[in-house]
């Protein structure tokens, strides 16, 4: 295996930080006190993050090969081994979910007060798939944590959700499902054309082109409806709504990534041939995407919604430079994917704070509480310009290296996005300006507490961080970005040829 | 004769003996209900020593070999798992318990000798002493709701018409090979296999394991007679004759060989219309025993993606599957048994905040239903994977699309029922309590079915060895 360069930490990093949420979720079973539950699942939270950090510091930054990588068997008779590894196309991803999980933890300290030992056992189960999905290597392994990680969300939303939770967590469910069971189908046909899981060793092989077709339009299907792309979108404002705020944040900022992640990690180094066919197609419904969502979005009344809209348009920019197949659009497309992580995630969890003290989520109810809670305020007003891709913030850099990269390629396809960054800007502000300084405010809400800034505070720096210095993240991509860019080139070359 | 070869069998015939005997005392039900777990235990343990045996015996119409003993492992494990479930046996009335024990070990006996028959007549007998034990047992339900006359009735009308196209059929194959011998057939049908009499003879044969899995169109029966038959008899039906019949078919099938055009495609069409048929009707249904009837239509149409396959990859992937559907169902089995509180039928409503009621309950049959539906790693995604493989292998591109899209859908009500037991709140419903047993059965079951998802190797690998040995 070549592809691999296998972990040299002296400890099975990747499997450490996959598994030991899982390990400290079924400890919580033998805890009692919802105290004790919270404490414990914060530090074993806490814990993997710190863990997944020497991902980073030890990253070799100069190889598209993926790290740390660990390989073993695991069904002999079919070929299926346990393999593990990151590369910078999925490093950011990891460390993104497993920053975001103990956030969720103190974000539900006190939103969540029934049945705390499991929802917090599902928020565990669910950072081992997350963790999971991102770094496997071998396609049933992906799929095993793509689906593991339906039923802790379905829970989440079906036992902790809002008043129409059944419906939402219902709708979720079945559309996940139904595209997912054609990702099976790819999967095993791929299998059978080339014989072998591995993710790296399916991209070596060429496939026909009629082949290519159906296998991208297959994973296309399951990749879309997660990303979501309109007309593909419905169940996500359902599902945002009812869903409590964890839960939320781990939809958008997680969940979601997972199709884009998708798209360049199978569709475009598998199926090159196909991705440069149907790229025409991608551009058109990611356009539609990001001008229906932003529209949509100016429309709402519910704050969660309208964030729910505005995830739809972010992610149609990501599918855009994902297809552009230029270094700008794949960088900027996998920053933005971050960007949105760490934006609407924060942006959820200001929801969820204002919705803790007034116990509504519309707009209205919420308006005009600058002076009663100026800090509140301060970060969302700085979340919402993120939002909005306001230049020094971290969705700048990412929609401008989309945009120079749709530009270079396709001048007309980057004319068409200028309006969507426009409406971006206008629902953002309509929102800001209703929340912060529409009407008479409601006296008796008490601004942030520090719980409450602490767990906001990181995803300010990384706002800040990512806006004004994207060098650190974008240089760990460069290797795995050119090396996807080749083999989307070779892959066509070789149809030239024929 | 060697009669080291037939002790398992010996073994069942003593138990329903001795539980005639039984019949003839006054015991308490308490008692009796102990000493059926302890020795259906035993029969477990006996069958386990049994595997690696192997020969010929009764003038050749009786073949114990790895595939056989494979199977009947698990016939006396399901046999075994069946009793602890029924430990307080509410379905039934006292006085009739020793009966119930007796005939579920006929039956067990007549499924044991069924997966080792090699001769069509040996076949046909050893069916029909499966089956009659069960058109006895199930209108012994005591009166605890249910229609079990209308359910008996049914099931015997259908069982008897199934075995009687069964048997017309061997008549086709024999007047075709003049004989009955299937190791005699398998030569001479590989000639036959052109002529479209033949596939017809098979598939006339292979109607009497249809019936007992629950293939369309011999699948009226499943639904009224799981919802009038006692809740603890409905879990020996509904699991273990379809381990028999997937035996049988694998049996049946690998006569036809790879050049059967005819009888695949057959199949095809028989497994397209009974998953989307089962998947179908059990979108609408209230009663849980009524789904889970639905249900398995549809996961017979599953397996008979690997039978179709006709290949040892096809054949290992059935029997995998159908262990993990023994397992995973008698999950959803044991809920029911456990919240029906004298015997009643539960419907999903019955259901309703499990979760609070019960939280080990509910936690099973969480894993229960989403391993029927498929989602990993339990056992039942591991299965799909490698039907869905096989067949793809095959080229039988459509019908894993189809069995895909009826995945999709079947997600919709076996979610129902997760959502009834963690959505929703008890609104009154009463506590259940579960005893040692019921316990260590409920983490037994979890355990297992994530255990068989996450490791299948040794099992996939001995299914194969099992699989080559019949088509070789």
């Amino acid at each position: 295996m070549d592809f691999l360069i296998p972990n040299q930490l002296g400890y099975p990093i990747l499997s450490t930080i996959i598994f030991l949420p899982l390990a400290g979720a079924v400890v919580l079973f033998f805890l009692r006190g919802e105290k004790a539950v919270r404490l414990w699942s914060l530090i074993v939270s806490l814990a993997t993050f710190i863990l997944s950090l020497p991902l980073y510091f030890y990253f070799d930054k100069t190889t598209h090969k993926y790290q740390f990588a660990e390989h073993l068997p695991w069904i002999p008779s079919f070929k299926i081994h346990y393999t593990v590894g990151v590369d910078g196309i999925s490093l950011l991803l990891v460390l993104l979910s497993t920053l975001l999980i103990p956030i969720c933890v103190l974000a539900s300290w006190k939103y969540i007060d029934k049945r705390v030992k499991e929802f917090h056992f599902s928020l565990l189960l669910m950072e081992t798939a997350c963790v999971g999905v991102f770094s496997a290597l071998d396609f049933v392994l992906f799929y095993i944590f793509f689906e593991a990680m339906l039923v802790p969300m379905y829970l989440l939303i079906a036992v902790w959700g809002g008043p129409d939770k059944v419906y939402a967590s219902l709708k979720f469910f079945i559309y996940t499902m139904a595209g997912s069971v054609f990702l099976l189908v790819a999967m095993i046909a791929l299998y059978l054309n080339a014989g072998t899981f591995s993710i790296p060793e399916l991209m070596t092989h060429t496939y026909s082109f009629t082949f290519q077709c159906w296998v991208f339009l297959a994973m296309g299907f399951a990749f879309a409806i997660k990303v979501p792309m309109a007309p593909l979108h419905t169940w996500l404002p359902a599902a945002h709504v009812e869903a409590p705020t964890a839960g939320s944040v781990i939809l958008a900022s997680i969940l979601l990534k997972l199709g884009t992640y998708g798209f360049v990690r199978f569709c475009l180094p598998i199926t090159p041939q196909a991705s440069v066919f149907f790229a025409p197609y991608v551009y058109a419904i990611s356009l539609l995407s990001i001008i229906y969502g932003g529209y949509v979005a100016l429309g709402q009344v519910d704050m969660k919604r309208l964030i729910a809209y505005s995830s739809v348009a972010h992610m149609g920019f990501v599918t855009l430079g994902t297809f552009v197949f230029n270094r700008n659009g794949l960088e900027g497309a996998m920053m933005q994917m971050i960007n949105h992580g760490v934006t609407t995630g924060a942006l959820f969890l200001c929801v969820g704070i204002i919705y803790e003290r007034s116990h509504s989520r519309l707009i209205s109810v919420n308006s005009g509480i600058s002076k009663i809670m100026p800090i509140y305020i301060g970060f969302l007003g700085l979340f919402s310009l993120s939002s909005m891709a306001f230049p020094g913030t971290n969705s700048f850099v990412g929609e401008l290296l989309v945009l120079l990269g749709t530009f270079a390629e396709h001048k007309w396809v980057g004319a068409l996005v200028i309006p969507g960054v426009v409406l971006a800007a206008a629902y953002m502000l309509r929102l800001l300006q209703k929340i912060a300084w529409g009407g008479e405010g409601n006296p008796s809400f008490s601004d942030m507490n520090l719980r409450e800034i602490i767990y906001l505070a990181p995803l300010v720096i990384f706002v800040l961080w990512i806006g004004f210095s994207p060098g650190p993240f974008l240089e760990v991509m460069h290797a795995s970005v050119d090396h996807l860019i080749q083999q989307v080139q070779a892959g066509n070359a070789a149809l030239l040829v024929k | 004769m060697d009669f080291s070869l037939f002790i398992p069998e010996t073994y069942l015939l003593l138990l329903a003996l001795f539980f005639f005997c039984l019949t003839l005392w006054k015991v308490s039900a308490d008692r009796i209900q102990g000493v059926a777990l302890f020795l259906t235990a035993v029969g477990v343990v006996i069958s386990l020593a049994a595997v690696h045996v192997s020969g010929e015996t009764f003038y050749r119409a009786y073949r114990v070999d790895l595939f056989s003993q494979l199977f009947k492992v698990l016939i006396c494990l399901g046999f075994f798992l069946v009793v602890l479930l029924s430990r307080k046996l509410k379905g039934i009335e006292e006085p009739l318990q020793p009966e119930f024990f007796m005939f579920f070990s006929l039956s067990a006996l007549g499924l044991t000798i069924l997966v080792s028959s090699v001769e069509l007549l040996t076949i046909f007998v050893a069916m029909e002493l499966s089956s009659y034990p069960l058109y006895i047992l199930i209108p012994m339900r005591s009166r605890s709701g249910g229609q079990p006359m209308e359910a008996g009735i049914k099931y015997i009308i259908f069982g008897a018409a199934a075995t009687g196209i069964m048997i017309f059929g061997m008549s086709y194959v024999f007047g075709l090979t003049q004989s009955t011998y299937l190791a005699d057939i398998l030569p001479k049908m590989s000639v036959l296999l052109k002529e479209p009499v033949s596939a017809v003879g098979l598939l006339l044969i292979l109607s009497g394991f249809f019936f007992k899995l629950a293939v369309v169109p011999l699948h009226f029966w499943t639904p009224d007679v799981y919802e009038g038959t006692a809740n603890e008899t409905v879990s020996f039906i509904a699991t273990l004759p379809k381990l028999a019949a997937v035996a049988l078919m694998l049996r049946i099938v690998s006569l036809a060989g790879a050049g059967s055009v005819n009888l695949v495609q057959a199949l095809v069409l028989l497994a397209a219309i009974s998953m989307t048929f089962g998947n179908l009707a059990a979108l609408v249904q209230t009663d849980l025993k009524r789904l889970l009837a639905y249900s398995s239509i549809a996961h017979a149409g599953y397996i008979l993606l690997g039978v179709l396959s006709l290949n040892a990859a096809g054949f290992s992937a059935a029997v995998y599957h159908i262990t993990a559907y023994l397992l995973m169902n008698l999950a959803c089995f044991l809920v029911i048994c456990t919240v029906s509180r004298e015997g009643e039928n539960v419907s999903i409503a019955d259901l309703a905040g499990l979760y609070r009621r019960s939280p080990l309950l509910a936690f099973t049959l969480a894993v229960g239903a989403f391993a029927l539906a498929g989602i990993p790693p339990t056992a039942g995604f591991t299965g799909k994977l490698f039907l869905f493989t096989a067949a793809l292998n095959q080229g039988h591109l459509a019908l894993v699309v189809i069995a895909a899209v009826n995945t999709a859908i079947s997600i919709y009500y076996y979610l129902n029922i997760v959502r009834s037991a963690y959505g929703h709140d008890p609104d009154g419903l009463p506590e259940v309590t579960l005893s040692f047993s019921n316990r260590v059965l409920n983490f037994g079951l979890i355990l297992v079915i994530l255990l068989l998802g996450i490791l299948p190797t040794w099992f996939i690998d001995l299914a194969k060895t099992a699989c080559k040995t019949i088509l070789s």
